[in-house]
């Protein structure tokens, strides 16, 4: 499974998560947000980055406290809080954000 | 992502029996384990060579093991108590969620193989050969039970229907047919540590944030400790706490009724998670392994006392299992587990739920609240399948379901609860436990949600609810993915500890209050 653009293949595996991140790149984000039927604006684009920026970090997606506080900074308080997060991500920001970002999806009881 | 296209149950008023639709969830399937999510936790991918034989050669050893099994294959005699009282069944309406029809998925193979009549008559008993088609079927209907036990209240032979799919899983992940969605995160659980992969690093990230988020809201200085060696207690809890919401409400809540009580408690990096889904896959190994970096972790640290925090199978594991899995009811000579019962502390039970813990510390006047500070909800409690039917709080009869509607009482002064059928040991699951929590199964979490949904609903028009209660991290999820499909705001969802979050009072430090008093006069 798998997507083309340019020339360049993207692995994905069964629910459209890129298989290998390292094959990330803005084009691949472009697309996958079209597949997941999010039209990305900056505000989306803080968010991707944030979450990529993250992950070099730590190799996991932040919690969902992390995130919102770390938007909250960027962008105001009034956008730190998950309801804005569910606005530009309306499936949930955990999944559907990470997806566009090329991170592995997050699972458990969650 | 595409909606998923299937029709969302209406709402009656009456939890109904369906009209039977032959096939009607056979194509709900979720997404096979790959060959490296398998080798991770012990077993093979995909379908092996010879499986026909090493199935029904499992299927021997499960029946040798667990009497149960051998019990459950050989009393049911098909009297029909069970139909109608499947989550699943009811909201998928197909004959082979019936619970007794799940469990004939195996029973007839076991007739063929295993009883005389069986395997010389079999077309008189109903037996049958074991074919690559039955064994997908297998994986369809034993993905399709979220193991919550509910049939088994009313089977008048108390056949356990949950350690039938927990056989049926376990065969079939024996011949290399796993889930990819409860495999893996069993695989992230032994490699890192808990369900959601997350490292120690992020976790200490996390709870520093928390503390943070406290602070700035109470003035208070509350503590998430991690890895605090010589802490009265420790707390193992569901990774879910630490990620997502509104679990992590009631995280916040366990960390202020310890600041409250004056003792000192710990979470840690190696034992950061409650759950075990090696329960949901019927496998001993993997469960104990899982159980083991617990008690691994309580040993390392030397703490007194262990609590679990909110998970519903997370509980049963502790309560029913821990003792012959880990302690000195595994073997009784091994050291390790002699060692960890003279260190913990014998005034408590071990382990203890976060409920009791809190119970009693409100029993004892120790905790103070302002009740008023929850009046803005009005709630129900949904109680959780495997803390309902598999273990218990306190050594009263029926603690588990008394102990956690105390504490919503004790914080809050709007408590109502949902229909008698549907409540206590007649609980309806979520409609994600058991190994279901998975975007792949949308339908069947919808559906199954249906009964459940039902009595929520009665209770929200009659009685104006607006928070469903709860102390399980998987019905946290799945009810605040499922219950806007039904119409209601996924907000209504939270957990027991954050209604205690909210009411409860701390007392504010007089250095914070100076200092912030001195930043008032700086400023």
């Amino acid at each position: 499974m798998g997507f083309e653009i340019n020339g360049k293949t993207y692995e994905t595996d069964e629910e459209g998560y890129l298989v290998n991140l390292a094959e990330w790149d803005e084009e691949a984000a472009k697309y996958l947000a079209i597949e997941e039927k999010v039209e990305m604006t900056e505000s989306h684009w803080e968010v991707i980055n944030f979450l990529r920026e993250y992950y070099n970090d730590y190799q996991i997606a932040p919690a969902v406290r992390v995130l919102t506080k770390a938007i909250g900074k960027k962008l105001g308080p009034e956008k730190g809080n998950s309801k804005y997060l569910y606005e530009l991500f309306p499936y949930g920001p955990a999944k559907q954000a990470c997806k566009i970002a090329g991170l592995p999806k997050p699972t458990g009881c969650i | 992502m595409a909606a998923p296209k299937f029709d969302v149950p209406k709402l009656t008023g009456f939890i109904e029996v369906p009209l039977l639709k032959e096939g009607a969830s056979a194509h709900i399937k979720s997404f096979p384990a790959s060959d490296v999510i398998q080798e991770g936790i012990g077993y093979p991918g995909p379908l092996v060579d010879g499986w026909h034989d090493k199935a029904i050669a499992k299927m021997g050893d499960l029946l040798g093991r667990y009497r149960s099994l051998q019990v459950f294959m050989d009393a049911c005699v098909h009297c029909g108590a069970c139909t109608d009282k499947c989550h699943y069944f009811i909201g998928t309406a197909d004959p082979k969620n019936m619970p007794v029809a799940r469990q004939e998925l195996m029973r007839s193979v076991y007739r063929r193989h295993f009883t005389f009549a069986g395997k010389y008559f079999p077309s008189l008993v109903g037996a049958k050969d074991l074919t690559e088609e039955t064994l997908q079927d297998w994986y369809s209907y034993y993905y399709q039970c979220s193991e919550c036990r509910r049939c088994s209240v009313y089977c008048p032979y108390g056949i356990d229907t949950a350690e039938v799919t927990m056989a049926g899983r376990e065969i079939l992940d024996t011949v290399g047919i796993g889930q990819k969605y409860t495999n893996e995160i069993i695989g992230k659980m032994h490699k890192i540590g808990n369900n959601l992969g997350l490292p120690g690093p992020a976790l200490a990230d996390t709870l520093e944030g928390l503390e943070e988020d406290i602070f700035d809201n109470t003035g208070v200085p509350v503590k998430l400790p991690l890895d605090l060696e010589g802490a009265e207690i420790m707390l193992v809890t569901p990774s879910a706490d630490f990620f997502a919401e509104p679990h992590v409400e009631s995280l916040i809540g366990y960390a202020k009724v310890f600041h409250a009580a004056g003792i000192s408690w710990t979470l840690s990096s190696k034992a950061s998670e409650a759950g075990n889904f090696g329960l949901f896959i019927g496998s001993y190994e993997n469960m104990r392994r899982g159980a083991m970096r617990i008690r691994d972790a309580a040993l390392d640290l030397g703490v007194k006392r262990v609590v679990v925090g909110e998970c519903g199978h997370a509980w049963r594991v502790a309560y029913s299992f821990w003792n012959t899995l880990t302690g000195v009811g595994h073997g009784g000579d091994d050291p390790f587990s002699k060692q960890l019962q003279k260190q913990l502390d014998p005034k408590y039970p071990a382990p203890q739920h976060i409920c009791e813990f809190t119970y009693d510390l409100i029993q004892q006047g120790k905790l103070k609240f302002d009740k008023s500070l929850n009046d803005h909800r009005i709630i129900t409690f949904h109680d959780s399948c495997n803390v309902a039917r598999g273990s218990r709080m306190s050594d009263m009869p029926g603690g588990q379901f008394i102990i956690p509607r105390e504490i919503i009482k004790a914080v809050a002064n709007n408590f109502h609860d949902m229909q008698a059928e549907t409540i206590h040991e007649g609980t309806f699951c979520c409609g994600g436990g058991g190994g279901l929590l998975t975007d792949d199964l949308m339908e069947l979490r919808v559906k199954g949600a249906l009964p459940r949904m039902e009595a929520f609903n009665n209770v929200v028009q009659e009685k104006q609810v607006n928070f469903l209660a709860l102390i399980c991290a998987i019905c946290k999820s799945q009810f605040s993915k499922v219950i806007p499909y039904y119409g209601f705001d996924m907000s209504m969802v939270g957990g027991v500890h954050q209604l205690v979050a909210t009411a409860i009072l701390l007392e504010v430090p007089e250095e914070t209050e100076q200092e912030s008093e001195a930043e008032e006069s700086e400023a």
